[in-house]
C-alpha cells in the first residue's frame, strides 16, 4: 500500500538507524504517558511562562514545512528543471515537518482528549482555529501531491492533469501556514515582544533559510549513502536561497532591535534585554542567544562569499551553522522570551525538564523516521525508473 | 417577536418604573432583581462592574479576607509553588499592577497601596478572541467573561492573550490541594485554565460576589454600569478612578480608586 513495501527492505545500517529512531520515539512516548498522568506540571512551564519548548519547536518546524515552497515554486511554476530531483525530497520533508508540528501542539494540550473541540466548535476569530485548518490542509495537499506524482513516476506515465492546480494552491498555502502561525503571537495586546507587524515576514525569512539548509544537509547525506544525486547546480541554487533567507532574517531582526531601542519604550526593550544581557540577574538564555547571534553573523560571512558557499566541503558546515542559529532564535528564544518579563513585571525563568526534552526528542525522532521512510520509498521508485 | 433576556429585563424594568412612577430602590443599587426562571431572586445586570477603593483596602494591613472567601467558595487549590499556583484574586504591588501610573517620586501612600487584582471581565476581552473552542466567552446579557471547564482543551492561548495575568492553569491535579471542599461549587481537573467568574453562580442565587461580601471595609462596590444613576455610576462620576492598561483597548470592568 502506498509503495510502503519499499521501506521494508534495506541494509543492516538502515535498520539500525530505524531501530535507534524507534527507541527514541518509544522513550518519548513513555515520557508522554507520565505527562498524561501527572499533568503539564512535569514540564518547566509555569503560570508566567505558559508556553515552552513544545510551542517553540512547533513554530520552528512550521517554518521548515513552509520552506518546501522554495523548491516547489521554481520547479512547478517556472519549470526550473534543476530542482527536478530535489522537489520530491522537499515535499516529503514538508509532510514530516507538518506532522511534527501537529504532534508538538498535541503534547502541549492540557486536555488532549478534547482536542477535537477545535473542529466541533469552530471559532473563526481564533488564529489557532485557522492554524489547525492551514496545517491540516498543508499536510493533505503535500501528501496528495507527493503520492500522485510519485506513483505516476513509478508507472512511467505523466501525472494526471488535475494535480497541477493542487500544486499551484500549495504554493500560497505554504506562505499561509507560517503567516497564520505568526498571527498566533503578533495579535496579542499584552505581549510587546511579539506585537510587531514584521513577525510574519521574519518568520518566513528565517524559514526560507533554515528549511533549505536542512534540505541541503539531507541531499548531501543521501548522496553519501545512496547513488541518488540531486546535482551540484541544485545544491548551489538552494545555498543561494539560504543566503537570501538569512540576510533577510538578520535584517528584519535588526529592524526590531532598532525600533525597540531607539523608541526607548521599556516594554519593547525588556524582552531583548532579558534575552541578550539578562534582567535583574536572570540570564539563563543569554549564552544561547549570543551563540545564535554569532553563528548568524558567521554564516552570513560564509554565505555571501561565493567561493566558500559553492565549495561543497564548506557547505554542510555552513548549513549546520544556519540551522543551529535559527533553531535557537526561533525554537527557543522567540517564544520563551515573549513571556519574560510577565505582564505583571515578574521575571520567571524557564528551562525544559528531562521529561519535556524526552518528549521533544521523541517527536524529532518520529519526524526523522518519517523522512527516512519517505525518502527510502521515493529513492527506490526513482532507482527502479533509472534501471528500466 | 423574539427579544433577548437582556432586552426583556430592561423592558420590564422600564414598565415597572412606569407603573410605580418612582425609582426602583434595590438593596443593590443598579442591579435589577428579575423574575428569572432559575431563582426568583437572581441578581442581574446589563454590564457588571466593580470599583475597588484601594485606600479603604489598605486600611486593613495584611488582610486576606476577600481572597480567602473567594478561594474557599470556588475550591481554588492552595498550591505552595509559584510555578503552579492558582489564584482568582490576589494582592500585587502597586507598580506591577499599574506600571504606567508608577513613578519613582510618587507619594509613598500611593505606591504602597496593595492592588487587589482579579479578572477584569473586559468589555473587549482578548482571551475570548483567541480561544479556539469558545470555552471562554463573554456572556451577552451581563458582560461576565465565563469559562467552561468541560470544554477547555488546555492550550493556554487565553493566558498568553490576557495582558493582566488573570488566568491560571492547572499544571497538576488540583483536588489534593483543596483543604476544605465546598460541595456547592465544582472542582477542576488538571489541564484546564481557570479564573474569576464574578461569582456568577452566587449572583444567580441572589448573592453578591464572595469578595464583596467578605470585605470588612466595604472597599469593593459591585454594580451595573448600564444603569444610569446606579451607585457604581454615581461613584465613578464623583471619584477619580483608574483602570489597568486602558491603552490596550480591552475596556476592563474593574475600576480602582487610589
Amino acid at each position: 500500500m502506498f509503495m510502503f513495501e519499499k521501506a521494508l527492505t534495506g541494509s543492516r545500517k538502515y535498520w539500525y538507524w530505524i531501530l535507534c529512531l524507534l527507541a527514541l520515539v518509544f522513550l518519548g512516548f513513555l515520557a508522554y504517558l507520565r505527562q498524561l498522568e501527572v499533568g503539564l506540571g512535569i514540564t518547566g512551564m509555569s503560570r508566567d511562562v505558559t508556553w515552552g519548548i513544545y510551542i517553540a519547536q512547533f513554530t520552528f518546524f512550521v517554518g521548515v514545512a513552509a520552506s518546501a515552497v522554495m523548491v516547489v515554486l521554481p520547479y512547478y511554476l517556472h519549470n526550473y528543471k534543476t530542482f527536478g530531483k530535489v522537489t520530491i525530497l522537499g515535499e516529503f520533508l514538508a509532510i514530516s515537518a507538518v506532522s511534527m508540528c501537529m504532534l508538538f501542539i498535541f503534547v502541549d494540550m492540557g486536555q488532549p482528549g478534547r482536542v477535537m473541540n477545535v473542529m466541533l466548535h469552530p471559532t473563526l476569530n481564533s488564529p489557532m482555529f485557522w492554524d489547525s485548518v492551514s496545517l491540516g490542509g498543508y499536510f493533505l495537499l503535500n501528501a496528495i501531491i507527493a503520492l500522485i506524482t510519485l506513483s505516476a513516476e513509478r508507472k512511467g506515465i505523466a501525472p494526471p492533469k488535475w494535480i497541477r492546480p493542487v500544486i499551484i494552491i500549495s504554493i500560497p498555502w505554504a506562505i499561509s501556514i507560517h503567516t497564520v502561525t505568526a498571527f498566533l503571537y503578533s495579535g496579542l495586546p499584552g505581549r510587546s515582544f511579539w506585537l510587531t507587524a514584521i513577525l510574519a515576514p521574519r518568520f518566513l525569512a528565517s524559514a526560507f533559510a533554515a528549511g533549505p539548509a536542512l534540505l541541503i544537509l539531507l541531499c548531501l547525506l543521501i548522496r553519501k549513502l545512496t547513488r541518488y544525486d540531486v546535482g551540484q547546480e541544485a545544491l548551489r541554487k538552494l545555498a543561494v536561497i539560504v543566503t537570501y533567507g538569512m540576510i533577510l532574517n538578520v535584517f528584519f531582526l535588526l529592524m526590531e532591535v532598532f525600533t525597540a531601542f531607539y523608541s526607548g519604550i521599556p516594554e519593547h526593550m525588556e524582552h531583548f534585554r532579558y534575552l541578550f544581557v539578562g534582567l535583574e540577574g536572570h540570564n539563563a538564555l543569554v549564552p544561547w542567544m549570543w551563540t545564535s547571534a554569532i553563528l548568524a553573523v558567521v554564516s552570513l560571512l560564509l554565505l555571501v562569499t561565493p567561493r566558500i558557499r559553492n565549495n561543497e566541503k564548506w557547505l554542510p558546515a555552513i548549513c549546520v551553522i544556519v540551522f543551529v542559529s535559527l533553531w535557537i532564535d526561533k525554537g527557543l528564544g522567540l517564544i520563551v522570551g515573549g513571556f519574560i518579563p510577565s505582564p505583571l513585571g515578574a521575571i520567571t525563568e524557564y528551562a525544559p525538564t528531562l521529561y519535556e526534552i524526552s518528549i521533544t526528542l521523541g517527536i524529532w525522532a518520529l519526524g526523522f523516521l518519517m523522512v527516512t521512510v519517505f525518502y527510502k520509498i521515493a529513492l527506490s521508485v526513482r532507482e527502479e525508473g533509472f534501471s528500466k | 417577536m423574539i427579544i433577548s433576556r437582556k432586552k426583556f429585563l430592561k423592558l420590564t424594568g422600564i414598565s415597572m418604573l412606569a407603573v410605580t412612577g418612582e425609582r426602583l430602590t434595590e438593596p443593590l443599587a443598579g442591579a435589577v432583581q428579575s423574575a428569572s426562571s432559575e431563582s426568583p431572586r437572581a441578581l442581574t445586570a446589563g454590564r457588571w462592574a466593580m470599583v475597588i477603593d484601594l485606600k479603604k483596602c489598605a486600611r486593613e494591613e495584611n488582610c486576606t479576607k476577600c481572597i480567602d472567601a473567594c478561594h474557599l467558595s470556588h475550591n481554588v487549590p492552595d498550591i505552595d509553588n509559584k510555578a503552579h499556583e492558582i489564584k482568582w484574586i490576589w494582592k500585587e504591588e502597586f507598580k506591577h499592577a499599574f506600571p504606567s501610573a508608577h513613578n519613582e517620586f510618587q507619594a509613598k501612600h500611593i505606591e504602597s497601596l496593595p492592588a487587589l487584582l482579579l479578572c477584569n471581565h473586559c468589555d473587549n476581552p482578548p482571551c475570548v478572541r483567541v480561544c479556539p473552542t469558545k470555552a471562554t466567552w463573554k456572556r451577552e446579557e451581563d458582560g461576565i467573561v465565563m469559562m467552561d471547564w468541560h470544554r477547555c482543551i488546555g492550550c493556554r492561548y487565553c493566558m498568553a492573550a490576557c495582558p493582566y495575568g488573570s488566568r491560571s492553569f492547572n499544571w497538576i491535579e488540583p483536588r489534593q490541594y483543596i483543604a476544605e471542599q465546598n460541595p456547592d461549587f465544582p472542582t477542576r481537573t488538571k489541564g484546564v485554565v481557570e479564573k474569576c467568574t464574578f461569582c456568577e453562580s452566587r449572583l444567580a442565587k441572589g448573592k453578591l460576589p464572595a469578595c464583596v461580601e467578605a470585605c470588612p471595609q466595604n472597599a469593593i462596590l459591585f454594580g451595573d454600569l448600564d444603569v444610569a444613576g446606579s451607585e457604581i455610576r454615581q461613584l465613578l462620576e464623583s471619584e477619580y478612578a483608574i483602570r489597568r492598561k486602558p491603552e490596550l483597548g480591552t475596556k476592563p470592568e474593574i475600576f480602582y480608586i487610589v
